[in-house]
Parts: C-alpha cells; structure tokens; sequence
C-alpha cells in the first residue's frame, strides 16, 4: 500500500468518524450527514478500488495521482451546493415564521385589549 | 413542506384604504409621517412595519396611533414590506398605499396616486421622481441617479414599458396587486424586481409624477458602500427573474384567496 492511499483511508475515515459522533452526540441531522457518509464510503472505495480513477484519468487527461483529490472537490462542491439550498429554504421558512409572528402578535394584542366601547368589567368578588 | 396556518380570527374587512409604512430605526421621523398621513387621510389605517427597530420606532408608532407590526427581527425592507401588503390582503383591503417611514414620500400626494389607480387601466400606480418637473423634487444623488438610469433602462427593455423610476417605493395598490405582492415579493433591494414580476404576472402597472423630499433625518439604509453592491444584486436578480419559477407561497387563507381571486377578475 502506498503512502497516497494511506493518506486518503486516513482522511476518509476520519471524516466518517466525525460525522458518525456528530449524529450520535445529535449535533447533526441524519438528513444532512447522509451526504457526507455517501461521500466518505465514496472516496473510500475509490482509494482501494482505482479503475474507475484510471478511466477518468484516461478520459479527462488529468495527471493520475490527482485525479482522486479533483473527485474529492466534486464531491465537496456537491454537499456545499446542497447546503445552499437547505439554506435557502431555511431563510424562505424564517421569513414566513417571521412574517406570521408579527401578524400573529399583533392580532393577539387586539384580542387582549379591552375594547374601549365595552362595559366595565365586574370587579373581581371579594 | 410550508405550512397553512388558521387565521385567528375571521379575516373580516377592516377598512377602504391600509397605508404601508415600513420603518427601520426610524424613531425620529415615524411619529410626524403616521400624523401626516392621518391628515391627510382621516379615514385610512396606517400600518406600521417595525422591522426589527434598535431605537424606539415601534412603541413611538403605536403612541401615534398606527397599527404596528413589529419583526421579532430585522428581516429586510423586502420582506417588512410584504408584511403589510400580507395584513392588506388578510383584512380585505381593497386598496393599499406604500410609502417610506422617512418622510421622503410626501402624504399630500397619496390622493393623486389614489385617483390615478382609480381611473383604471392599472393595478398598481408608483409615483415617479423623473416624470416631476426638475425644480419639484429631490432625485438623488449624481452617482445614484445614474445607478437608476441603467435599471431604468434594463427594466424597461425587459417589460416593454417605459419605466423611469425603478427604485421608487411610492405606490398604491389594488387588490390584484395586494394579493400578488403578498404572495411574492422580492427580498432585499424589492422595488426594481417587483416591476418586472408583476408585469410578468400581468399586472399592469402605472407610473405618475410626484416629488419627492430629501429624507428630514436618520440616516438612509443605503451607503455609499452598498451601492455597488445594490446594482450588482438587483442586476442579477433582473436578469435570473427571466428564467426562474415563481415561488408559490400559502398564506393561510387559501379559501378567501380562493374567493378574492374570483373577485379581482
């Protein structure tokens, strides 16, 4: 085994690690580390098994020894992508619950004043 | 995904005209605007939009008499914006007026911009500094007058309609135009988007000359420091509208929306 691909076993699991104890400790969703595992079990497949890294170098013409590191960057790309859209969608949500908790707070404090044309409450008995 | 919240109460009419009026950090003009407006307009609710205020805007609104809505945070003067067009379309407004918490928009002309959306032909009306005589009103600064001229001109190319005054947030709405901008209404920089979104959706919008003051204190939210960031933005957002889906938002009151679209045919 060369030092290259005892690196990558390294990182690679590595990261499983961190995201496995991050979903254990629920610091994060399995949702959102499904894509990081997906992408570890990937690279560490890839690390072992390098056919389809020498095709891709044969295809692309990208320098072999780096072609692993070029997939890792497109695996990477892909989860930072995907978590714009979780963000996205998270600041659309944010701005609804925002918007609704003003209407909501002030209907609730119309509801809770006493209207001013209304008889005046029994005082309490006692 | 989105959920659909009950109203509290039945979203019954609450009056003829609602004017908008959002304001960040506004506590030295808002109290003199919301007076004005109420002179101007005896029979109008002014609403409010508190968006996140760090000074006392929002309790000094209320004191003046305006329906205050006050943001848990400061969500952007997109976003307070459409908050108001939301309570608009909630309460059954049939028409709604925005204009700025700074006192740049001048009250006295609401009734002009009323009258042009009476007249017909148009579901929004928004009040344009560069259709005014030069002598009337405040345009800008040099740097910003030619920052509005190129939206003018992109905007303009992109709906066919000669559009003068782009980032003008003085308008009157009807209630085609409440119930879409309570629907979609653009983010950050709202007023360039908003006229190519609804001339896309088919809304004809109208603009009439109006003066405009320099704003009577505070500080504007747009610096120096923001312009280019302003024109990169709304450009981008220009050209992405063009290819982008609309984003369909439920506001909870899906069977009155129901029936109030029937009703703006």
């Amino acid at each position: 085994m060369d030092r290259q691909t005892l690196f990558g076993l390294v990182v690679t699991l590595g990261i499983l690690g961190v995201v496995l104890e991050l979903v254990r400790r629920r610091r994060l969703r399995e949702e959102y580390s499904l894509i990081w595992i997906i992408t570890a079990l990937a690279l560490f497949v890839l690390n072992l098994w390098n056919a389809p890294l020498n095709w891709i170098a044969e295809v692309t013409g990208i320098f072999r020894p780096t072609v692993l590191f070029v997939v890792s960057v497109a695996f990477f790309l892909i989860i930072l992508l995907y978590y714009s859209t979780v963000l996205t969608r998270l600041a659309d949500q944010n701005k609804d619950l925002a918007q609704e908790l003003a209407l909501l707070r002030h209907e609730l404090e119309q509801l809770r004043r006493p209207a001013a044309d209304a008889p005046p409450e029994e005082p309490p008995a006692g | 995904m989105e959920t659909s919240l009950r109203p509290l109460s039945p979203a019954a009419r609450r009056g003829e005209l609602l004017v908008i009026i959002p304001a960040y950090n506004e506590a030295a003009n808002i109290a003199a605007v919301v007076a004005r407006v109420k002179e101007q307009l005896p029979a109008a609710d002014v609403c409010v939009i508190n968006d996140g205020s760090l000074d006392d805007t929002g309790p000094i609104a209320a004191a003046a008499g305006a329906i205050t809505l006050n943001m848990p945070f400061n969500v952007g003067i997109g976003a307070a914006v459409q908050t108001g067009f939301l309570y608009a379309y909630r309460y059954d407004y049939p028409l709604a007026v925005r204009i700025d918490g700074d006192g740049q928009h001048p009250p006295e002309t609401i009734p002009f911009l009323l009258a042009a959306l009476a007249a017909g032909e148009a579901d929004m009306v928004i009040g344009s500094r560069f259709l005014a005589a030069e002598a009337e009103t405040y345009r800008g600064t040099l740097p910003r007058r030619i920052g509005i001229r190129v939206l003018a001109g992109v905007i303009s190319t992109l709906t066919g309609q000669a559009v003068t005054d782009p980032t003008s947030g003085f308008l009157a709405a009807g209630r085609a135009a409440i119930s879409f901008c309570a629907h979609e209404y653009p983010h950050d920089y709202p007023e360039p988007e908003a006229r190519v979104l609804m001339h896309r959706a088919g809304l004809r919008v109208r603009e009439v000359p109006v003066a405009m003051r320099e704003r009577a204190g505070g500080v504007s939210s747009i610096t120096a420091a923001r312009s280019a960031y302003y024109m990169s933005k709304v450009l981008l957002a220009l050209l992405l509208d063009t290819i982008r889906l609309p984003r369909t938002r439920r506001t909870g009151y899906e069977e009155g929306a129901a029936a109030s679209a029937d009703r703006d045919r």
